[in-house]
């Protein structure tokens, strides 16, 4: 034990070691270079070559930066609420965050996937997963705001997620933990044999709507990470797994003793014949369905009552187990098909799985037993090629469309730039520090953009200014245009950036949304106009048909509100001008503002403690009488008999 | 056909142009400032006024009120007349072309001369009235040098500051159709004196 300690100690300071010189190193580089600055400026005014989507991490939200310059345009709000914008906070947009666990008001975003039509990124959403309460969320990517977010039943770690294959068919979503299906309880212990493991297929319509089209029910491993094939695998769906051990405690070194795991190669248009055939069976469950309507502007939820299920062990050629060492964490497939990369992250060579050898194995039935009735192909007869010692803590690959490969090294702190087919290493580059995933715009796609990538950092320390103890978290571009790869630019991310989808600018600049238009708002509490301003009471509920429009609310007197009433503000920003939305905030209200983008109606609630005379007022500097856009509410006793009356410069 | 004279075709095309005023607008005034990159716009037809993007006469008005200038008004007298007037006159300008006499043809120039600055001038009334009416209740009230209260009037034609709007005001493409209508009946009395073997034109 003692001895164990000591190695450790021992690699420890070695990783310490390397990570110190290449600091120094890197710094050296970004001030001699003065070229690097040029590569990355982009002028006032003028636009970035590149829209980034970052995952927010544990911050839940999903944060939009332009390449090269890594500046942030925008962070999205997904799957935590955000004060900033009344996202989840408003009557419209609380139904999103609705779980069959209830109102979840946080989750841990990870893995964002961009729509793709015949595997070449298209534009039209975004994929995002939350991993702790397991949802996958649907970004539209004209209006830049979250649409829908179904959750995944079945589901524990929603981590091998959200994967979109190549004609966006399906969205996929593993579980990375097992638990007990359905849930009940029983010991820990048992987990073994007892424990299974979800891999969900949700379809995508051709409006963006998500169904769970069927779920797999694999054994209690963990599924780690996911790719659609693309090309000639398409059709097929690869998820790396590790804990075949299937330990329940301990994991770091109960889950870490098996020499090989397994990459699961999944065959969902077998699973659709299966599926057309009855050969599911189906299960009851409950999840919720949680979309925005863009004309209601409003969200719904709905739940989900069963899900159908495929068994592997019920479904011949559905599953095969591709023996993968070791803990095997990215899963990434090459542009044209054929190479399905695993990163053993506790090994120090890359296995590379061929497609082509794959079915010939499958074929040829050149198997070396099976798991819980899914056969495991033979290692030699589906391995292509192994890059031998790239790099310390293989975790994540993107391809350049030029028959390069790019691999994160966790533990070596780097990017290993190598050769599909040769498998030699051509290239490294130090990142600073521990990095995660890595992203090249379309780098998962038939057709990468292949001229900038950045790798997603798990440490910063002293890249930056320090603000205590927490300090940024950073991302990093590299120009991979040339031979050899160059480090351009470091900058600060919103929560930990997990996994990211780019593409280029003028995919989604033209069609990017301006305002909501007035007369498609069918919102229930729509105020067309500061005439229809009005103010309605049904027993202690006082409804405010509010308008904004620069620079003045109507009403923006208002009297006869009661002690214990429940105050709905509904308001309609009148504006269609482009960049003027208002906001409003009301003394005392235990809730958020609410930002309101021209067009839209938005609705908060304030229930009135004390009488008195209360100011409410426009939150966003919106014009030259900013400041002048305010109003009144007075609140009489509970008692009193002072009727409603509202008004704007006394009409 | 050979009996037709060029001057009498012209005439024709002539009295036909100004028609094109029912499909394009007249006149533009452009409104553009440090917020407005891509600037603000109204057209001003012979039946309406426009904004040349959806809500961009709505956005004008809201500038304007700041100053107290009124909304740009939905209905005009004008709206009413003109129509009339232009189909009028090219009704006139066809019957004018059968008769084929070449002193109608310089009549129809003159009164279309007449009646297109009696419009300009009608116009200019109108932004006058436009930019200098305004309501004393104004949130912005600025002064000149010398103490008097701005006024905001755009300009008839060209370019003018305006605060911070830099106002540009030309003519559509329905004014370059008018033109030239006008200045081929011009054409056509100068022709058809060419085609009597008259040489000396005299206006």
């Amino acid at each position: 034990m003692k001895k164990t300690l000591y190695s450790i100690i021992a690699l420890g300071s070695l990783i310490a070691g390397m990570t110190g010189c290449g600091s120094h190193d890197g710094k050296n580089d970004g001030a001699l270079n003065k070229n690097n600055a040029e590569r990355v400026y982009v002028a006032p005014g003028e636009h970035d070559d590149y829209y980034a989507f970052i995952s927010g991490g544990f911050s839940g939200q999903l944060a939009v930066y332009g390449l090269p310059s890594g500046r942030l345009f925008k962070v999205i709000p997904v799957f935590s609420q955000d004060p900033e914008k009344a996202y989840g906070y408003n009557e419209e947009t609380k139904p999103m965050l609705n779980t069959s666990y209830g109102f979840v008001p946080w989750d841990d975003a990870h893995h964002p996937d961009m729509s793709q039509t015949n595997g070449v990124i298209d534009g039209r959403w975004c994929f995002i997963n939350g991993n702790n309460t397991p949802r996958i969320a649907r970004i539209d990517l004209k209006t830049f705001e979250t649409s829908e977010i179904l959750e995944i039943p079945n589901s524990a770690g929603n981590h091998s997620s959200s994967f979109v294959t190549e004609n966006t068919e399906y969205v996929v979503a593993g579980t990375r933990f097992s638990v007990p299906i359905p849930q009940r309880d029983m010991p820990i212990k048992d987990y073994k044999g007892n424990f299974k493991g979800s891999l969900s297929f949700i379809k995508v319509a051709d409006d963006g709507m998500m169904d769970i089209s069927f779920q797999i029910m694999m054994p209690g491993f963990n599924y780690d990470l996911a790719h659609p094939g693309r090309g000639a695998s398409h059709g097929w769906v690869f998820f790396s797994t590790y804990n075949t051990e299937e330990a329940n405690t301990l994991m770091e070194v109960n889950s870490s003793q098996n020499d090989k795991d397994f990459i699961a190669a999944v065959n969902w248009k077998k699973a659709e014949e299966y599926i057309k055939a009855g050969k599911f069976t189906t299960m009851p469950a409950n999840y919720a369905h949680n979309v925005y309507n863009e004309s209601t502007q409003s969200a719904t939820t709905t739940m989900g009552k069963e899900v159908r299920i495929l068994n592997p062990a019920d479904c011949p050629g559905l599953v095969y187990f591709l023996p993968t060492p070791k803990s095997p964490h990215g899963c990434d497939v090459d542009p044209s098909g054929e190479y399905i990369v695993g990163s053993g992250k506790l090994s120090a060579s890359l296995t590379v799985h061929s497609f082509t050898k794959m079915l010939a194995a499958i074929e040829g039935k050149k198997f070396d037993g099976e798991a819980y009735g899914i056969p495991i192909i033979n290692f030699d007869d589906v391995v292509a090629g192994i890059v031998e010692q790239p790099g310390l803590g293989p975790l994540h690959t993107e391809f350049d469309g030029e028959g390069n490969a790019y691999t994160t090294f966790f533990i070596s702190s780097e990017v290993v730039k190598w050769k599909l087919g040769t498998w030699e290493v051509l290239d490294r580059k130090p990142t600073y520090y521990s990095v995660g995933h890595l992203m090249i715009p379309g780098g998962n796609s038939r057709k990468p953009w292949g001229k900038y990538m950045i790798a997603m950092n798990k440490i910063t320390k002293d890249r930056y200014l320090p603000t205590g103890p927490e300090v940024c978290q950073s991302a990093q571009l590299y120009d991979i245009s040339g031979d050899k790869m160059e480090l351009l630019l470091d900058f600060p991310t919103i929560g930990e950036p997990h996994y990211a989808a780019g593409c280029p600018a003028e995919l989604l600049e033209p069609t990017s949304q301006k305002i909501y238009k007035l007369e498609d708002n069918h919102h229930p509490y729509v105020t067309r106009s500061g005439k229809d301003a009005k103010v309605t009471r049904k027993g202690n509920e006082v409804h405010i048909y509010m308008t904004t429009i620069r620079s003045h609310f109507a009403p923006d007197n208002i009297e006869g509100v009661k002690v214990g009433d429940k105050v709905y503000f509904h308001v309609t920003n009148l504006e269609q001008d482009y960049d003027v939305p208002h906001g409003v905030a009301m003394i005392g209200a235990n809730t958020s503002e609410l930002l309101i983008m021209p067009g839209q109606t938005e609705t908060f609630i304030w229930e009135p403690k004390q009488e008195g005379v209360w100011p409410f007022y426009c939150t966003d500097f919106c014009s030259a009488l900013h400041q002048e856009m305010q109003g009144y509410v007075r609140v009489s006793p509970k008692s009193s008999s002072l009727g409603l009356s509202w008004s704007l410069d006394g009409e | 056909m050979k009996n037709i004279p060029i001057s009498k075709v012209v005439m024709l095309l002539a009295a036909l142009l100004p028609l094109a005023l029912f499909i394009m607008p007249l006149w533009t005034i452009e409104l553009g400032a440090p917020q407005y990159p891509e600037p603000l716009g109204m057209e001003i037809w012979i039946t309406k006024i426009a904004g040349i993007k959806a809500g961009d006469l709505q956005n004008i008005n809201l500038m304007n009120h700041y100053v107290g200038m009124k909304e740009i008004p939905e209905h005009m007298a004008e709206f009413d007349l003109f129509p009339y007037v232009v189909i009028g006159l090219s009704l006139i300008g066809i019957l004018f072309a059968f008769l084929g006499k070449r002193i109608l043809y310089l009549t129809w120039f003159w009164t279309y001369i007449f009646v297109g600055m009696a419009g300009m001038y009608d116009f200019y009334r109108w932004e006058y009235d436009y930019g200098h009416s305004l309501n004393p209740k104004a949130a912005i009230k600025f002064m000149d040098e010398t103490g008097k209260l701005l006024t905001y009037q755009p300009p008839l034609f060209g370019t003018e500051h305006i605060l911070n709007f830099q106002a540009t005001s030309l003519p559509a493409m329905g004014a370059y159709f008018l033109a030239a209508g006008i200045l081929l009946s011009g054409f056509a009395y100068y022709r058809g004196r060419l085609e009597a073997g008259l040489s000396f034109p005299q206006l």
